[in-house]
């Protein structure tokens, strides 16, 4: 026992020291070459005569800090809507989440011109929630309840409902699109950390909150009926799971945009060194997704330079044909 | 293959109900095409209407019916037809009532190439050549979805959970190609991708017509050979259907119509799913009719789509691909709760 405990810390240490390369590159790489050496100086000496420290005091870390915080939320996120609806194919964006946030953001935006960070965060969760909610309510009727297929479709026409609306209203006011196409595709770039701040507390404290739920999660995905034999309050923890998933998925769009496939990919990949124990598995999760999120952003700058692709289509490049292998593989078990 | 359809060709009674049925809507597409020029802004009575078209009218209302209305009305019926019949093509195949050209990444697919020709030849390339890239997209995720759902064999469910993971990378891709391109191309691709008929002209017509007067027939030749997949693989072979060259020839048929519809209009959502629902509601589950039928429902509910497009938020040209998944996707999702036993 306590040399696979000794594996798992070990995994740990590995997965923290790949967040600090990939926060590291994301400070360094771009389309100013910055040195190692220039970007330590600028938050230890900062001097703002000089390019490279406003590049990354301005630019780079914040990019690095709003990836790493927002791919931790999704893959957490997504793990928790796996052991939710034990299905292995659940994540935010499959749930209709991405574009129920954004539809309701851009009714904001163009018709009650709401600009306060606060109403769109707000906004952002409203829709999130709504759209989560119908998605999980037209998944678990029927006779064999929560099933894959019936999420996934359900997500699917829900994502499709929300974006023809989104659609149809930045038509009518072409003035807003491009402004909102960027964030409608997912982007790190461009973000202030002064958007991310006022929704920290929620997300660490949600981020917290899951990493203290391992436990009974874990006793969760055994079964309903064992775990309420053993004396667990499935209903309450359900919801509770429910209003985390909510939080962290909202806040990540809210700030990021349409962001796909984190949620997807980051749990099966945090499952092949955890096992299905959610303990273990809820902060691997955490980690993986920082740094896929931060290290797909570095790619995204680089690829085509001077312009970027926007990390959303990164992530759907990447978790799009993860899914289809998921999807092959057969979906019967989480 | 005759013995399957309910007449034998060449005659055509009004006894029965199905026949009865086709008659009617056979008279509502013509109708719409007399209503579609004579509805709008400026309201022109049909008699006006039949003297622009013979350029006999006023010049202003001549510029109206052989410029706007009437190019219009003829687009969104055509690329309606095509779309409700790509559509029962795909149901009857993979015998799945949530199949839709759209929900598997075919019109992804189209959308993908035909955006790319778009940004990357922007005037290099004559503009004929448009269809013909969507068509080719549209064959390429085709047969990529087909194949990765290929595992001793395609089961449904499989090629649309595919399907949906193909059709967000194809999404992908499209966003990728309009937020790296210039400001002015971005919002027509946008606005193209949403679907719309605001464009349409009579190359469109030309274009379409052939397409959807040469391939609708063909799938009916091959409708008796669908009626008997739909009883499986196994009872359709031992009546001596070649299953897998016809199911590959229908799926072909399909492909090219969807992919020809969005050349036209661009990613119009939802009409090749409703269509054939409406069709098999009105006129029973036989797929001779449904075909014919489906081409006609599809017709007329995008024509009211566009309709409804241009006039209700007049001057502003609202794409019709919103209204159609303002409808389509609620009837999606009751569709899903009627087969919520079946999953």
């Amino acid at each position: 026992m306590t040399v696979l405990q000794d594996r798992k810390g070990f995994v740990l240490l590995l997965l923290c020291t790949g967040l600090l390369l990939a926060f590291a590159a994301s400070l360094v790489f771009g389309q100013t070459p910055i040195t190692m050496e220039q970007a330590a100086q600028s938050f230890l000496s900062y001097n703002d005569d000089s390019t490279e420290h406003i590049v990354v005091r301005s630019d780079r870390l914040p990019r690095a800090v709003i990836a790493s915080v927002t791919g931790a939320s999704l893959a957490v996120a997504g793990a928790l809507m796996q052991a939710l609806t034990r299905n292995p194919l659940a994540s935010p964006s499959i749930f209709g989440i991405n574009q129920g946030a954004i539809f309701t953001v851009v009714i904001g935006v163009v018709f009650f011109s709401a600009s306060s960070l606060l109403s769109l965060m707000g906004l952002a969760f409203a829709g999130a929630a709504v759209a989560a909610v119908i998605v999980y309510f037209l998944g678990s009727i029927g006779r064999d309840g929560l099933t894959p297929v019936k999420i996934v479709l359900a997500g699917a026409a829900i994502s499709a409902l929300f974006q023809s609306y989104t659609q149809g209203i930045l038509v009518l006011d072409e003035a807003g699109l491009q402004d909102v196409l960027f964030w409608l595709a997912g982007s790190v770039s461009g973000r202030t950390l002064e958007m991310l701040l006022p929704l920290l507390p929620f997300i660490i404290t949600a981020l917290a909150a899951s990493l203290l739920i391992g436990r009974a999660v874990n006793l969760l995905v055994t079964g309903d009926d064992i775990a309420k034999g053993m004396g667990q309050h499935v209903a309450a923890l359900k919801a509770f799971m429910g209003v985390l998933i909510v939080f962290l998925a909202g806040s990540s769009v809210a700030v990021i945009g349409a962001v796909g496939f984190i949620g997807l990919v980051i749990p099966h990949i945090a499952r092949f060194f955890a096992g299905n124990d959610y303990r273990w598995l809820l902060p691997y999760a955490a980690l993986l997704g920082a740094v896929l999120l931060t290290a797909a952003d570095v790619v995204a700058r680089l690829l085509i330079m001077p312009q970027e692709v926007p990390i959303g289509v990164m992530t759907a490049i990447i978790g799009g044909p993860f899914f289809v292998f998921i999807a092959r593989k057969g979906v019967s078990s989480v | 293959m005759k013995r399957l359809g309910n007449a034998p060709l060449g005659t055509f009674s009004l006894k029965t109900r199905t026949n009865r049925v086709l008659l009617l809507l056979f008279l509502a597409a013509v109708a719409a095409c007399m209503l579609g020029p004579s509805l709008g802004n400026t309201m022109l009575s049909p008699l006006e209407v039949i003297r622009a078209m013979a350029g006999d009218g006023e010049g202003a209302n001549e510029f109206i019916v052989m410029n706007s209305r009437m190019p219009r009305t003829l687009v969104s019926i055509l690329v309606g037809a095509a779309l409700g019949v790509s559509g029962a093509l795909l149901q009857g195949v993979v015998r799945n009532p949530l199949a839709a050209p759209d929900i598997i990444g075919v019109t992804g697919g189209a959308s993908v190439a035909a955006v790319a020709f778009l940004t990357y030849t922007s005037g290099s390339v004559s503009i004929g050549w448009l269809p013909g890239a969507a068509v080719t997209g549209a064959l390429v995720v085709a047969s990529l979805t087909y194949s990765l759902a290929w595992k001793k064999g395609v089961t449904p469910i499989r090629l649309v959970l595919i399907g949906i993971g193909i059709a967000a990378v194809m999404s992908a891709l499209t966003t990728f190609m309009i937020v790296v391109s210039s400001k002015v191309t971005a919002s027509s691709a946008y606005l193209w991708l949403t679907g719309s008929i605001y464009g349409a002209s009579w190359e469109d017509i030309f274009a379409m017509l052939p397409v959807v007067l040469v391939l609708t027939p063909a799938a009916l030749l091959l409708a008796g050979s669908l009626n008997a997949q739909q009883f499986g693989d196994d009872t359709a072979s031992g009546l001596g259907v070649r299953i897998q060259v016809h199911r590959f020839i229908l799926l072909f048929i399909s492909v090219v119509l969807a992919g020809t519809a969005v050349a036209a209009a661009g990613a119009i959502g939802f009409v090749g799913l409703i269509a054939p629902h409406i069709a098999r509601t009105l006129i029973g589950r036989t797929f001779g009719p449904v075909i014919a039928a489906s081409a006609f429902v599809g017709g007329l509910l995008l024509f009211g789509a566009d309709l409804a497009a241009r006039t209700i938020f007049y001057p502003v040209d609202v794409p019709a691909g919103v209204f159609t998944a303002a409808v389509g996707a609620p009837f999606f999702l009751f569709l899903l709760y009627r087969n919520r036993n079946h999953f």
